[in-house]
């Protein structure tokens, strides 16, 4: 990038994150597109980590929806106020853990116990093949979510009663002394959380270790030949993504305000893939721009074809109330058969390129003006 | 006597019942441009590929600078010590540029970890190792294609970026695998001239696999030929060249081709 893009590019960001600013100041707080942009950053967050992953490093982890539970329950263990903890965990005897630590810290210790947790699979598994990873990663997020349940360790994780109580997104609002909110931040504070996190990520790609990464996706053998210890680095690579999706999981949990292991399912990971897809495998705005788009259809515009009509519309009553799922399967089809690099390929969004576009667009239209003059 | 480099003994590698590489022992010393050549399937390339750890042999010892290189060393700590390595099928990485090519090369002797080079903690190591990767490329004059994806370039380049990317880990010898395979005569001639100037300019030992025998008799100072897996001759070009079992086994044939 040169100087002056990289100015446009910083410029840019500061829009967005002003506009975001700004619209949650106007725009009630229970409006749709909030939802978007929250749910939106946080997958969009998940998805670069895994495009880190799948794209950069050619490792295939299916263990996203696992190391987003471990961070949203760390999250929520040890940010639930000593006060509450009577009441959340009723059955437990307030649990074993009567402390709380400041929110920052309680996401950075979520995506530590995600690494750590990956860097454990990660010892036996990529030292196999690489389909192993994709297999032992999508057991591990299945036990996890049993062993999350279990009764036994209830005391810690609440068995299977909802985790509540714990600081969300409208604790980040600032609130004069009657408790009404003077300044909303709920959205713009999760937006910078994750900004920071995917402009690690980002910095961590550009370096030499990611040049390593994307060697090792190219061709093994050679990479290994160039001195470059694959399991090592393979590692790096699986701990550092497990790491933002155990942030990610913490910002979920954030977001919705009560964890439960439960709703970690595999078809968490599967949306993420497929935003993953949808943006384009190995490009990181793709990713981001694909986890908009894709929360956005599901979670708002396709909603009237729930409830029977969409655009004018009315959708058989057999549809009914599955019908927005019909849909969006069908749109997913469509993307992933029509335009199989998804919407950005393995480029990233830039002015640079937008530019030359239009300069091209433009240059061509100039000799068809003459001609007509003539 | 020069010194050695890499010592040879006893170095058998079978795959089941085949056995690829059958009690080899050879010597490459320090300096010296040394061939393996045979007939196709004469297990040369696997010899290549025990010396550089893709394979653990199945016996016999590699020695390399004196000291025994472990069974189950793995390649990237073989490249390491200081044995780089070319393919026989071209294995660049191939949605990189030229020039990123090589810097992936030169990643494993930086002082830094994934701490300091995502934080930027040390950003004299990056531009010391650009700085050398653009050296290099100009030296190999390469440079005005630094941007170029490698799968783009032409074959004969492609080639010559392997064996840039290769000279980017800092070995002592260099192991080369075919490199003028589908190469024109032209072309082949440049690369003997190219491997002798390599040779003298980076104090190099070159080990190399080569059918075009104009190019192998041309250059090397000693030759060894491989026949089923097992050593059948090995000697000067000259020697070779008139030896009776390497003519039936592998020259005749080379003409007849
Ligand atoms: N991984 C492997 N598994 C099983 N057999 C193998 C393997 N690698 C090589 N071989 C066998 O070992 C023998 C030697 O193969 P090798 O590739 O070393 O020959 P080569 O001398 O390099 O031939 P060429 O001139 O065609 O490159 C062949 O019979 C080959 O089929
Ligand atoms: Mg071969």
């Amino acid at each position: 990038m040169t100087k002056r893009q990289k100015i446009i590019s910083v410029i840019l960001l500061a829009l967005v994150y002003a506009a975001v600013f700004v619209m949650e100041q106007v725009i009630p707080a229970q409006a749709m597109l909030f939802t978007v942009l929250k749910k939106g950053a946080i997958y969009a967050l998940v998805a670069v980590s895994m495009n880190l992953l799948n794209g950069f490093t050619g490792l295939f982890s299916l263990g996203q929806a696992g190391f987003m539970l471990i961070g949203a329950y760390v999250y929520g263990i040890f940010t639930i106020p000593t006060e509450m903890r009577t009441s959340v965990y009723q059955y437990f005897d307030g649990g074993v853990i009567q402390f709380t630590v400041p929110v920052l810290l309680a996401i950075v210790l979520a995506g530590v116990a995600a690494a750590i947790a990956a860097a454990l699979i990660g010892f036996p598994a990529l030292r196999l093949k690489s389909d192993y990873l994709a297999i032992a990663t999508l057991g591990f997020a299945e036990i996890l979510r049993a062993i999350f349940q279990w009764d036994k360790l209830g005391p810690v994780t609440n068995g299977s009663n909802l985790l509540r109580k714990f600081p969300t997104f409208n604790d980040f609002n600032i609130t004069n002394a009657d408790g009404d909110v003077v300044i909303y931040l709920s959205t713009l504070v999760p937006f910078l959380i994750v900004g920071v996190c995917i402009f690690l990520i980002v910095l961590l790609i550009n370096s030499s270790y990611g040049r390593v990464f994307r060697a090792i996706r190219d061709d093994e053998r050679a990479a290994e030949a160039m001195g470059v210890n694959l399991f090592a680095h393979k590692e790096i690579s699986f701990v550092v993504s497990s790491f933002f999706a155990g942030i990610g999981g913490a910002l979920l949990a954030m977001y919705q305000m009560t964890i439960q292991a439960s709703a970690f399912k595999s078809a968490m990971t599967y949306e993420i893939l497929l935003i993953v897809v949808i943006g384009g495998i190995g490009s990181v705005t793709g990713s981001c721009i694909g986890s908009f788009l894709f929360i956005a259809a599901s979670e708002w515009w396709l909603r009237g074809l729930d409830s029977g009509t969409f655009l004018g519309i009315t959708a058989p009553t057999i549809f009914r109330s599955g019908f927005r799922k019909v849909v969006f399967a069908v749109i997913i089809m469509v993307i992933v058969l029509f335009y199989r690099k998804g919407l950005m390929g393995d480029k990233e969004f830039s002015v640079a390129r937008i530019a030359g576009r239009f300069r091209r667009l433009f240059r061509r239209r100039a000799p068809a003006e003459k001609g007509a003059t003539k | 006597m020069s010194e050695n480099v890499l010592r040879i003994e006893n170095l058998t590698m079978r795959f089941g019942g085949v056995t690829a590489v059958d009690a080899l022992s050879l010597d490459v010393n320090r300096g010296e441009i040394v061939a393996l050549i045979g007939p196709n399937g004469a297990g040369k390339t696997t010899a290549f590929n025990c010396i550089t750890g893709v394979y653990e042999q199945t016996d016999g010892k590699i020695r390399f600078l004196g000291k025994d290189i472990k069974r189950g060393t793995t390649p990237d700590k073989i490249t390491k010590l200081g044995i780089a390595r070319t393919f026989q099928n071209i294995r660049l990485f191939k949605s990189m540029t030229v020039f990123e090519n090589v810097l992936v090369a030169k990643h494993m002797r930086t002082k830094q970890n994934v701490f300091s080079a995502t934080l930027r903690f040390n950003r004299n190591e990056e531009k010391r190792v650009r700085r050398e990767t653009e050296e290099l490329l100009d030296k190999q004059g390469l440079l005005h294609l630094k941007d170029e994806v490698a799968s783009n370039l032409p074959y004969g380049l492609q080639r010559h970026l392997e064996i840039a990317r290769a000279l980017a880990t800092d070995p002592q010898i260099i192991l080369l695998d075919e490199p003028a395979a589908g190469m024109n005569p032209q072309e082949t001639q440049e690369l003997a001239g190219f491997i002798q100037q390599i040779r003298d300019e980076y104090k190099l030992t070159v080990f190399i696999i080569e059918h075009h025998m104009d190019l192998i008799m041309q250059i090397s100072d000693r030759i060894y030929v491989l026949d089923f897996g097992a050593l059948i001759a090995s000697g000067s070009p000259a020697e070779v060249q008139s030896n009776q079992r390497v003519i039936d086994a592998y020259l005749g044939v080379v003409e007849d081709a």
